[in-house]
């Protein structure tokens, strides 16, 4: 039996010991007429030896394409150390860290990553994770309107991941909290403040970079919000804040709340998880944070050590008061996320994040000097961009696929005004080679009709 | 040492970044960051030597015993990782076309496949990304299969008080109200007053079967009759779902909505706090809610069902296709099991909870239900020790680490005074057990003998008993350069 | 003496001792804050909020555990102390002394229909078992 240790004769001198006549008498005080019989969708067990080919043969299945899809998760190179010390079996089999005593890696790395991120968004404080980039937004959200104790609308850019505009959508539809969306300029791409009156609200969405790869005028949308009693809730991505100005510093008064999926920064693109998302926020929002918070302090000597703080918000304390019903952070991708920006530190993040940077522009000049693209915003983008072409987008993405590139992400479901619009991105793991190879086959593509 | 204070101004792990910075002089200062993040400069060797021994300090299954109730903290299957981190599946964007993740996606459809039979469902969505996450997916279901019906009177959620807190926060952020209803001496849901509870107000039951005190509900065909007529929807949390692993079906008990937490029955790993997977079941009336996406199979070819598909969907728990990586860890393991070994699964964790249970009611420990059967896991309780030598559950937690193995969960339920709940799981030998057993009678002794010495435990961590009140009073969450 | 004589109690555990001015000073009692602990946040309502009788105004938090503390009787709040936000140990030291807000009553007689010390003790008692 796989993964049970028991011998024919444990069991006999377990069950004299509790004095049973059988593992089934145990089940004593079920009602018979629940006990299941056999299963019928679960195959027959296999070896390891037997998983390990299925899985090769699937994995291989899958194959490797040449990437340059983004669109909120991003192929970066993440150094073998990452994963390796990250699967160690004291970080992957340790369970959450209540006994601190005994958990005080975790708990110190948790420290130095809310150090990290609090400093890498300009905020005061940060918490140990939530679980990927939109739910991160969804709790920034039902953060700001608690705290806002009034206003019970949201002010939502259609810049914001229209995936994550779902999810958001589906963690607080039942709170009657309104998302007000807010159209975008169509030559910029970008979000333009507003001049209508738009009415009390709780916060602000600002994406940087948005949804298209634009930059936002992040001072105007913070200092504007402000200015009409709402918070502001940055959504970024971790690695262009090692180049762009932190959520801390827009505007007079900074960000309030700062959000984003941690991906990037040292997870795999892994199907689409696990990801993480982080959360930062000035000092006095923290007790309206939502997730666990690790706090240093000292122990019965003096000594420096590190435990879960701040508990009482939490469901386990607070059940139905508490401040989102969250127990789990994604402690994992936290653990590798925190040895990634470990390893990188500030000089090495900075080259990946202008090294993306560069290459999405080399290869925005070379793709548009092509016959029937064009890029479809002015303006300034960090790693993404979109472009426009002269016919549909699904059949040329199917053409590139047929090379082995990926093309981009189709924006057509989500913003069929844009046209043929397609979303790029090329991070730091582009060669010259690789930027060329897809501007001839998306060359060829276009010719052949 | 903190990795901050092995920084040294200009040292880098040069081999982890590009060669030069490029040019970015066509960004305008003003969208620039001026100064400098506070990021580790450190070279790679100071990096892997600092987390490595980081993780020195911390138990894990992989070390120790960790009989921690509610948690199932059983062995993680080394495979189960190595072989979810195959390069063809790390390698892959989520939103690449569904051809080329035909690897992938099969995977996920037997999984759903899977839990369908040992839940004895309709339906599953593996979208939510833990266990809290399955619970508001569940709940909403729940209020949306109302909504639908127009039934809109139904606001109140009923959870007994011995539910884990996750429950009630679940049902407010759901935009319902939370009753909670008494446990009665044995362990069981009061049947009085639930009876008293349910009416054209009651939206639904939320209950965890065994219950967090390690019983099964024995009422059970009663509970769901009751909820059912009043026209509520009965929520099975699939926290204690080792108990009855193969062994009976959650669909078989009559609820209609489930949540099952992969990391804990499935084996995923902890991850010193996630991510875990919390994937949901539901009856057929509760299909056309189920959140997406959703892995289908047609003409032999696997594809998500996304908002167009199930147009009533409750919506999106994540961005992309839930916590990915972790189901490929929990797929693997049940074809590793295969159907024979899911039956093993709650008889063995069964097996060892009740003779370890045995085992400490001989050494002289209190158990909370002694006429119950235990499931999985069962309670102790310390109150007898506590009044007559002041040390707690919590002091004979911290004097167990002493001993090499991880506490067991203390005050929760707080039901039972001064509780120790504990669940040795499946993948445990009898000489673990019976190891254990003589660390458990040892401190008992010393309790007794020297009390204080107990209540200062522990002594060989890296750290002694922390100031928590410190730690909430005086805030330091992040730490801050000396200059 | 952890029940003086010249309060009037909840049952939710607060005190409520009635000024000269006509005011009433809430607290939360002695047994209160042995049951949650040592205190680490406290948080007042703003001056200015009129209070239904039982609504939930504030709250108290201990490490371990947190607590909302309800209005005593209806009433507009007159004061806030600052003093026991900024150390919520106060409590856990003379939970009498430590006061949380004042009300003006909306209506001052409201305050007979409270529990009286000998009430309260029995109270305490009664939940001890």
């Amino acid at each position: 039996m796989p993964f049970i240790p028991h011998t024919d004769a444990d069991v006999t001198q377990m069950l004299a010991a509790i004095g049973a006549p059988s593992i089934d008498a145990l089940f004593d005080e079920i009602p018979a007429a629940l006990r299941s019989g056999k299963l019928t969708q679960v195959p027959e067990a296999m070896t390891e030896m037997e998983i390990d080919r299925l899985m090769q043969e699937r994995a291989e299945l899958d194959g490797r394409q040449l990437n340059f899809i983004g669109a909120g998760a991003y192929e970066h190179h993440i150094p073998a150390a990452v994963w390796q010390i990250t699967t160690r079996g004291e970080f992957y089999s340790a369970y959450t860290p209540y006994q601190a005593e005994a958990s005080q890696g975790t708990l110190q790395l948790i420290y130095e990553y809310q150090t990290m991120m609090a400093s890498l968004t300009g905020m005061d404080v940060s918490n140990a994770s939530l679980y990927d980039g939109g739910s991160a937004l969804a709790e920034a959200v039902l953060m700001a309107v608690r705290a806002h104790k009034g206003a019970m609308r949201v002010l939502m850019p259609k810049t914001v991941s229209p995936l994550y505009r779902a999810v958001v959508r589906s963690m607080v539809k039942n709170q009657h909290i309104e998302l007000v969306e807010l159209d975008y300029d169509r030559v910029s791409g970008t979000t333009p403040v507003p001049t209508a009156d738009m009415g009390d609200f709780a916060a602000l969405v600002i994406p940087q970079p948005n949804f298209f790869g634009a930059l936002e005028d992040v001072d105007a949308l913070t200092d504007w919000a402000h200015a009409h009693g709402g918070r502001v809730i940055a959504l970024t991505n971790p690695t262009s804040l090692a180049l762009l100005k932190a959520p801390g510093q827009w505007g007079a008064q900074g960000a309030d709340i700062v959000v984003g999926d941690g991906q990037p920064l040292g997870a795999p693109l892994a199907n689409g998880g696990p990801y993480y998302g982080f959360m930062t926020c000035k000092q006095a929002l923290v007790r309206q944070m939502p997730g666990r918070i690790v706090g240093r302090t000292v122990d019965l000597d003096g000594k420096q050590g590190f435990t879960l703080t701040l508990q009482a918000r939490e469901q386990h304390i607070r059940r139905s008061k508490a401040t989102s019903n969250i127990c789990t952070n994604q402690g994992l991708v936290v653990t590798a996320s925190t040895i990634y920006m470990s390893l990188l530190g500030p000089q090495g993040l900075k080259r990946v994040a202008a090294a993306s940077h560069a290459n999405t522009r080399s290869l925005l000049a070379q793709l548009c000097a092509i016959p029937g693209v064009k890029q479809a915003f002015s303006g300034h983008c960090f790693h993404e961009a979109v472009l426009q072409l002269d016919r549909p987008v699904a059949p040329v993405l199917a053409a590139l696929q047929a090379q082995g590139i990926l093309g981009g992400h189709d924006l057509g479901a989500d913003y069929p005004e844009l046209g043929n619009a397609l979303l790029i991105c090329a991070t730091e793991t582009k060669t010259a080679a690789d930027l060329q190879r897809y501007a001839q086959q998306l060359s060829l593509a276009l010719n052949n009709k | 040492m903190l990795i901050f204070e092995h920084s040294r101004p200009h040292r880098a792990a040069h081999a982890q970044m590009p060669a030069h910075t490029a040019d970015i002089s066509d960004l305008p200062a003003s969208l620039l960051r001026q100064d400098e993040p506070l990021l580790p400069q450190a070279s790679e060797m100071d990096v892997v030597r600092h987390y490595t021994r980081l993780s020195q300090k911390n138990f894990s299954i992989d070390t120790q015993f960790y009989p921690l109730g509610s948690c199932t903290m059983k062995y993680n299957p080394r495979a189960c990782n190595s072989l979810a981190m195959l390069p063809g599946f790390l390698a892959r964007h989520p939103f690449a076309p569904a051809a080329t993740g035909q690897g992938f996606l099969a995977s996920m459809y037997e999984l759903q496949e899977m839990l369908k039979d040992v839940t004895g469902m309709a339906g599953v969505s593996l979208a939510p990304m833990a266990g809290a996450q399955g619970e508001f997916a569940g709940v909403a279901m729940i209020r949306a299969y109302h909504d639908a019906r127009g039934d809109h009177a139904r606001r109140e959620i009923i959870v007994p008080n011995a539910a884990h807190g996750t429950n009630p926060a679940t049902a407010v952020m759901c935009g319902y109200t939370v009753r909670e209803i008494p446990t009665d001496k044995e362990g069981a849901v009061d049947m009085e007053a639930l009876q008293a509870a349910v009416g054209p107000h009651t939206a639904g039951l939320m209950l965890t079967n065994p219950s967090t005190l390690g019983v099964f509900e024995k009422n059970i065909q009663q509970i769901q009759k009751i909820v059912h007529d009043a026209g509520g929807l009965l929520y099975y949390d699939g926290a204690n779902l080792n108990a009855i692993l193969g062994r009976v079906k959650p669909g078989d008990m009559g609820f209609d909505v489930i949540h099952m937490n992969l990391h804990k029955t499935f084996s995923t790993p902890h991850g010193g706090g996630g991510p875990g997977a919390g994937p949901v079941g539901v009856a057929a009336r509760l299909l056309p809610y189920m959140p997406v996406p959703v892995v289908a199979r047609e003409n032999g070819l696997y594809r998500l069902l996304v908002e167009g598909d199930i147009p009533a969907t409750i919506g999106r728990m994540s961005a992309n296709h839930g916590n990915a990586g972790v189901l490929l860890r929990a797929y693997i393991y049940a074809r590793m099991l295969g159907a024979e070994g899911m039956h093993r699964v709650a008889e063995f964790a069964t097996l060892n909870a009740n003779y370890l249970l045995a085992e400490l009611q001989k050494a002289g420990f209190d158990i909370a239900f002694p006429t119950r059967r235990a499931s999985h896991e069962f309670i102790v309780t310390l109150k007898k020790l506590k009044d007559e030598t002041g040390v707690s559950a919590m002091d004979f937690a911290k004097r167990l680490l002493d001993y090499g193995y991880h506490a067991p969960t203390t005050y929760f339920p707080m039901l039972v005074p001064e509780c120790l709940l504990i669940e040795p799981t499946e993948t445990e030998s009898k000489e673990t057990l019976d190891a254990f057993v003589t660390a458990m009678k040892t401190i008992l002794a010393e309790a007794y003998a020297t009390p204080d010495m107990v209540k200062g435990a522990p002594y060989t961590q890296p750290v002694r008993r922390l100031d928590d009140v410190k730690a909430a009073r005086e805030l330091d969450l992040v730490w801050q350069p000396a200059d | 003496m952890s029940i003086p004589a010249d309060l009037k109690y909840t049952a939710s555990h607060e005190w409520v001792k009635t000024n000269a001015d006509g005011t009433v000073t809430v607290g939360i009692t002695h047994h209160a804050q042995d049951l949650l602990g040592d205190m680490v946040f406290v948080e007042n309502p703003v001056v200015g909020r009129t209070l239904a009788a039982g609504e939930e105004c504030a709250v108290v938090e201990s490490v371990k555990a947190a607590s909302d503390v309800y209005a005593p009787i209806a009433g507009e709040v007159v004061a806030a102390n600052a003093d026991v936000e900024a150390s919520p140990e106060a409590i856990n030291q003379d939970a009498y002394a430590a006061w949380m807000f004042k009300l003006k009553p909306a209506n001052s007689a409201d305050v007979a229909g409270l529990l009286d010390a000998a009430a309260y003790q029995a109270l305490v008692e009664s939940e001890a078992h």
